[in-house]
């Protein structure tokens, strides 16, 4: 099985490299094929490998030792069990559809063979990080992905806007990466080894184990670990207040956004903390802090998404928002829910993005909400597939997110840590607000007067059958997925040992019965429908009343559009003021004293003393011998004294 | 006593220049003019050749004593004597047109040029402090004539002249302190000065006299700081195919004497010219760096150049054990090698009535002339102690010596200084490479002969570092040291 293992990211890397390196030559349909096959033969196997899984069968070894290095050794290893089986089924059955519509989405792009050849190599970073037994493969995987997000992102690079959210989102991710390393060398300094079962098994000796801070304060070794770890996966799973480069992202192709900005790469965090269980359990400092930014994500971010007006944007506010949930869960220690969560939501918002994507094409690249309109008829499939995704993700039975987000909100219920309430009063909230931008997006884009341009009301038609499969097929697990796996995620069979189990919360032992009849009791599911509701008068009925609110409530409304003012704040006190202290150091440290004073300093300095010096060498035969006699001298007097 | 009891045969190089240079000398008084030149310039050459092979094949894997004491054959004076040939050899090479426009290319200059180098082989050889001297004054005096030899040039007299008074100050010194050691010791034969010296306490102050006078005495054959004032000015003044045969081959031979008269006769004196061989190695390498910067002239920034260079291979010696000596020997003879080719890129360079002494001279050298510009650039890296080159290694080996030796201290401010040099060597690359070509500059190094220009540029070949003779050198230097050393 290890050559199995190994294969399933090989083989994307090999297309990867093989599509990048001779792209231009193979031409645009021997790249897609190329890459596809290879996505598709990961995914294969993938299923495969999960298939063993389900059967008991559990792997965790290196297989290729990289460096060893005072005892310690760097290991390129694989860690198969539930988690990662379920991990790499998703991300590659996602990637690739999104390998597939590309084609489509793609077809008049001249950058065509290198977009295959990105998310290709992309597919395989996300295996590296997703198998990995150990923190430093973890690593490579983690900023793996992140380079190739900003590449992607960074995608038509001849545009202004794209260069600048791609390093927006290279820098923010700096700042958690940087918490994220600091972690996995505390791990090291306190464990002594990056391997996690080894990390795991001694975690509970070194639970109780301090550090003393600033100001002779006792700080718990595990909780300063956890602390960073999250922060690490604040950034990469773009939490509060590191939330604000993925809205941004949203400058890459649609495809990009599906893949990486909704399916995988930004649940890598969330995966990273299910992943970490053992260590988060010990903490509940640190799990109330996941709990409390989890919550505040939730709800933030899904008010913003009702005042956007950008057809992708509202999508990544969800994202945002949804993200906000599983960490809720992770908050909660129902880590398996977490992970159940990031499933279904791969699936049914990978599906927005592409219906979303599909609208756009279809439009010619237009993306504001308002010039849209009616498109319902004109695409059935798009309309219908849209459709699914956003009952699944307003949580409406029986469609996937309906168990995963009733589970989350059953287990922040049941749940102990510090701040439960609050984020429980956050997460039931939240399903209102998000079924009303759900399906203000539904009725602005698909319903209502046409408010198309003249253009497009002629030409936009259904996409082609590349970008229709997709969705169709995305279409179905964001249907079943909840039904068929949510009896044994919740009996902690699905997960099994590979994150903590949820003990005492009341709600393992649930099956999808349970949940579908006691849906209609509790309050979720009439919010949701309430939500559904309020969208269809304000934005259906009376077209005018949504305006009339936010005039009423103007400064809530410009706070919601102005996003907080986060944005505004990290470009004015980070970003001008790093420039700022960039340039008085470069003026004064740089400049001035190593540049005029040590560098060209000691060069003028040598050369007068060298002007000096040379002024002995006087030319007469009697000072030569002079001083001949003079160090003569010196040695017998040194000599004598010494 | 029996001839064979001579030995005679440690000594047949030296015997075979000897008598050649004589030859040379008497060939060239029966000649006609035009056969002169070349016929003596071919013979000269091929004695080196000659000398060389007879090196080789006497070649001498132990230790032996010849003429009762007076001299002696062992490794390091195989390789001393080896190198000291070629080198020569290839020094006179380079150095023929530039002689011949100079009409200095006569007897006189080729017989001298032989008999300095039997004074170098003799010291190399010597066991004995008379056959030191005599080899020490036999080299000195023949360096003298060389240097005088351009009798129309105001500067070469003064430079001879100096030098000559100096170098008589110098030698006084030298003689006065064996005299000293032995009435002190009873013998005038190194391993017997060791036994006796080794017997007497390190602060016995008639001894430290001598030892002070000797390394008076050698310092100033080395050209380290304060004995050094002779040197930018002979440099600057000889011509210049002189100054490339004083600059490269007798740094071997002064290695040699060295190692017998002070690492191995007075070592038990070490702890006494260790601290002083200290405070000269610094000021050379710190004031031979700092009056470079300065220089105008290309000679005379060599010259200082040189003495910064001789405090390197002191810091070798003083750190007073066998890795020590190799890594010294090692300099010497890379020093010798990188000399011999930054002078004979002048040599290539300068023509009738034009020095090349002057650094605005090589302004846009690679544009006139990107051959002898390139090897140019590679001596000057070498010399700098830049990697890969060979003169990296040498600097390289002194350095883990004296760390090694627990002079921590000594090598920080060495290497810093090795910083300041970077810059009046990395001048000539900027110069070159960087400046627009001055329009006067003749370019001639394509007049030069094939066999000199090919010489030039295996020269310049064996300075990049990687070529395994210098693996081959270092280690034939080891062996050599630890073979004296038992």
């Amino acid at each position: 099985m290890e050559t199995v293992y190994l294969l399933i990211p090989l083989v994307c890397l090999a297309a990867a490299v093989l599509v990048g390196l001779a792209g231009q030559w193979l031409g645009r349909r021997a790249a897609h094929s190329i890459t596809i096959g290879a996505v598709a033969m990961a995914f294969v196997l993938s299923v495969v490998v999960a298939v063993e899984v389900a059967g008991g069968q559990r792997f965790d070894g290196s297989v290729y030792i990289w460096a060893v290095s005072d005892g310690i050794q760097f290991e390129i290893g694989f860690l198969i069990d539930q988690l990662s089986a379920v991990m790499m089924v998703v991300v590659t059955f996602v990637s690739l559809m999104v390998h597939v519509y590309t084609i489509g989405y793609m077809h008049d792009d001249p950058g065509y063979t290198r977009f295959f050849s990105y998310i290709s190599l992309f597919t395989f970073a996300m295996l590296m990080l997703v198998m990995s037994n150990n923190f430093l493969q973890l690593f490579f995987g983690w900023e793996a992905v992140g380079l190739l997000s900003y590449l992607l992102i960074g995608f038509w690079f001849e545009r202004e806007s794209a260069n600048f959210a791609s390093l927006k989102a290279f820098l923010v991710n700096r700042v958690g990466d940087l918490g994220f390393l600091l972690g996995i060398a505390a791990i090291l300094y306190v464990f002594g080894s990056l391997d996690y079962a080894a990390v795991f098994a001694s975690a509970p000796q070194h639970a109780t184990e301090t550090m003393t801070g600033i100001l002779g304060s006792q700080w718990r070794w595990l909780t300063i670990i956890c602390l960073l770890l999250f922060v690490g996966a604040m950034g990469k799973s773009a939490q509060v207040p590191l939330h604000v480069w993925l809205p941004d992202s949203m400058e890459g192709p649609t495809p990009i956004s599906a893949l990486i900005h909704a399916a995988t790469m930004v649940t890598a965090g969330i995966f990273m903390v299910a992943r970490m269980s053992p260590l988060f359990e010990l903490s509940q400092t640190a799990l109330s802090v996941v709990l409390i930014i989890g919550a505040v994500t939730t709800i933030s971010m899904a008010l913003i998404a009702l005042v956007q007006n950008d057809i992708k944007r509202v999508v990544a506010y969800s994202t945002l928002s949804q993200l906000g949930y599983m960490t809720v869960a992770l908050g909660a220690s129902a880590y398996s829910i977490a992970i159940f969560h990031l499933a279904t939501h791969a699936f049914f918002k990978a599906l927005l993005f592409l219906a979303a994507g599909s609208v756009i094409i279809a439009l010619h690249h237009e993306q504001d909400m308002r010039r849209m309109g009616a498109l319902w008829k004109r695409m059935p499939v798009t309309y219908l597939t849209a459709l699914i995704g956003t009952l699944a993700l307003v949580g409406i039975p029986p469609f996937a997110g309906f168990f995963s987000k009733d589970a989350i909100i059953e287990a922040v219920a049941l749940s102990h840590t510090p701040g439960a309430k609050f984020a429980y009063v956050v997460v039931v909230a939240g399903v209102f607000v998000t079924a009303l931008y759900s399906f203000r997006l539904i009725f602005m884009v698909f319903h209502g007067p046409s408010r198309l341009s003249e253009d497009n009301r002629k030409h936009a038609r259904e996409s082609p059958w590349v970008v229709t499969v997709p969705l169709i097929l995305l279409a179905i697990p964001s249907v079943l997925a909840g039904l068929v796996l949510v009896g044994p995620t919740l009996s902690g069979h699905l997960f099994g040992e590979s994150v903590m189990p949820i003990d005492g919360h009341g709600i393992n032992g649930y099956g999808a019965t349970d949940m579908l009849v006691h849906a209609w009791v509790s309050l979720p599911l009439w919010l949701a429908i309430a939500g559904i509701a309020v969208a269809w008068i304000l934005y259906l009925r009376s077209p005018h009343a949504a305006s009339r609110i936010a005039n009423r409530f103007r400064l809530l409304h410009e706070i919601l559009i102005r996003k907080y003012g986060v944005d505004e704040l990290y470009e004015r006190v980070f970003a001008d003021g790093g420039q700022a202290l960039g340039r008085t150091l470069w003026k004064f440290g740089d400049r001035l004293i190593i540049d005029d004073t040590l560098v060209n300093g000691t060069a003028k300095l040598v050369g007068r003393l060298s002007g000096v010096v040379r002024s002995l060498q006087t030319g007469y035969v009697y000072h030569y011998a002079f001083a001949m006699i003079i160090g003569l001298v010196a040695l017998m007097s040194w000599f004598l004294w010494t | 006593m029996r001839l064979s009891d001579l030995q005679i045969w440690t000594i047949t190089p030296e015997i075979i220049v000897a008598i050649m240079a004589c030859a040379i000398l008497m060939i060239d008084v029966a000649m006609p003019e035009r056969a002169r030149k070349t016929i003596g310039f071919g013979l000269t050459v091929s004695t080196l050749l000659l000398a060389a092979i007879a090196v080789v094949v006497g070649q001498d894997a132990g230790y032996t004593i010849g003429l009762y004491g007076l001299v002696v054959q062992d490794r390091v004076s195989d390789i001393a004597k080896l190198g000291i040939c070629l080198i020569t050899a290839v020094a006179l090479v380079y150095g023929r047109s530039y002689t011949e426009e100079r009409n200095l290319l006569r007897g006189e200059f080729l017989a001298l040029a032989l008999f300095g180098t039997v004074g170098m082989m003799v010291m190399v050889s010597a066991n004995h402090l008379i056959t030191l001297y005599i080899g020490l004054e036999l080299f000195s005096l023949c360096l003298y004539a060389l240097i005088a030899l351009h009798r129309d040039s105001a500067e070469a007299t003064e430079a001879a002249m100096k030098y000559f008074v100096l170098g008589a100050l110098a030698s006084g010194i030298l003689l006065y302190a064996m005299s000293l050691l032995y009435g002190l010791t009873g013998t005038l034969e190194l391993a017997g000065i060791r036994q006796s010296v080794s017997g007497f306490s390190a602060d016995d102050l008639p001894l430290a006299v001598a030892l002070i006078l000797v390394i008076v005495g050698l310092l100033f054959k080395l050209g380290a700081v304060p004995f050094h004032m002779w040197v930018p000015d002979v440099y600057a003044g000889s011509p210049t195919s002189v100054t490339a045969y004083l600059a490269s081959a007798p740094k071997i031979a002064a290695f040699v004497i060295i190692l017998r008269l002070l690492a191995i006769s007075l070592e038990p004196l070490l702890e006494v010219w260790q601290d002083m061989l200290i405070a000269v190695a610094l000021l050379s390498i710190g004031f031979g760096n700092l009056v470079a910067i300065a220089q105008r002239n290309m000679k005379r920034m060599l010259a200082y150049s040189t003495i910064s260079h001789m405090g390197f291979f002191l810091l070798g010696i003083l750190s007073g054990d066998s890795v020590g000596y190799s890594a010294a020997m090692l300099y010497a003879v890379i020093h010798a090698v990188v000399s011999l080719g930054v002078f004979g890129c002048i040599l290539h360079f300068s023509g009738e009535g034009f020095e090349a002494d002057q650094l605005d001279d090589y302004r846009g050298l690679s544009k006139t002339d990107p051959w002898l510009a390139f090897l140019m650039l590679l001596f000057m890296l070498s010399l700098a102690g830049v990697p890969p080159t060979v003169g990296f290694y040498a600097k390289l080996s002194v350095f883990q010596a004296v760390i090694g030796a627990g002079l921590l201290w000594v090598a920080v401010p060495a290497a810093l200084f090795v910083v300041v040099g970077a810059f009046y060597y990395l001048r000539v690359v900027k110069l070159m490479y960087f400046d627009e070509p001055v329009a006067k500059t003749p370019v001639r190094s394509s007049a030069a002969p094939l066999e000199s220009r090919a010489l030039l540029t295996v020269n310049g070949l064996l300075i990049i570092g990687i070529m395994p003779w210098i693996g081959v050198i270092a280690e034939a230097c080891r062996n050599a040291i630890l073979l004296v050393g038992s």
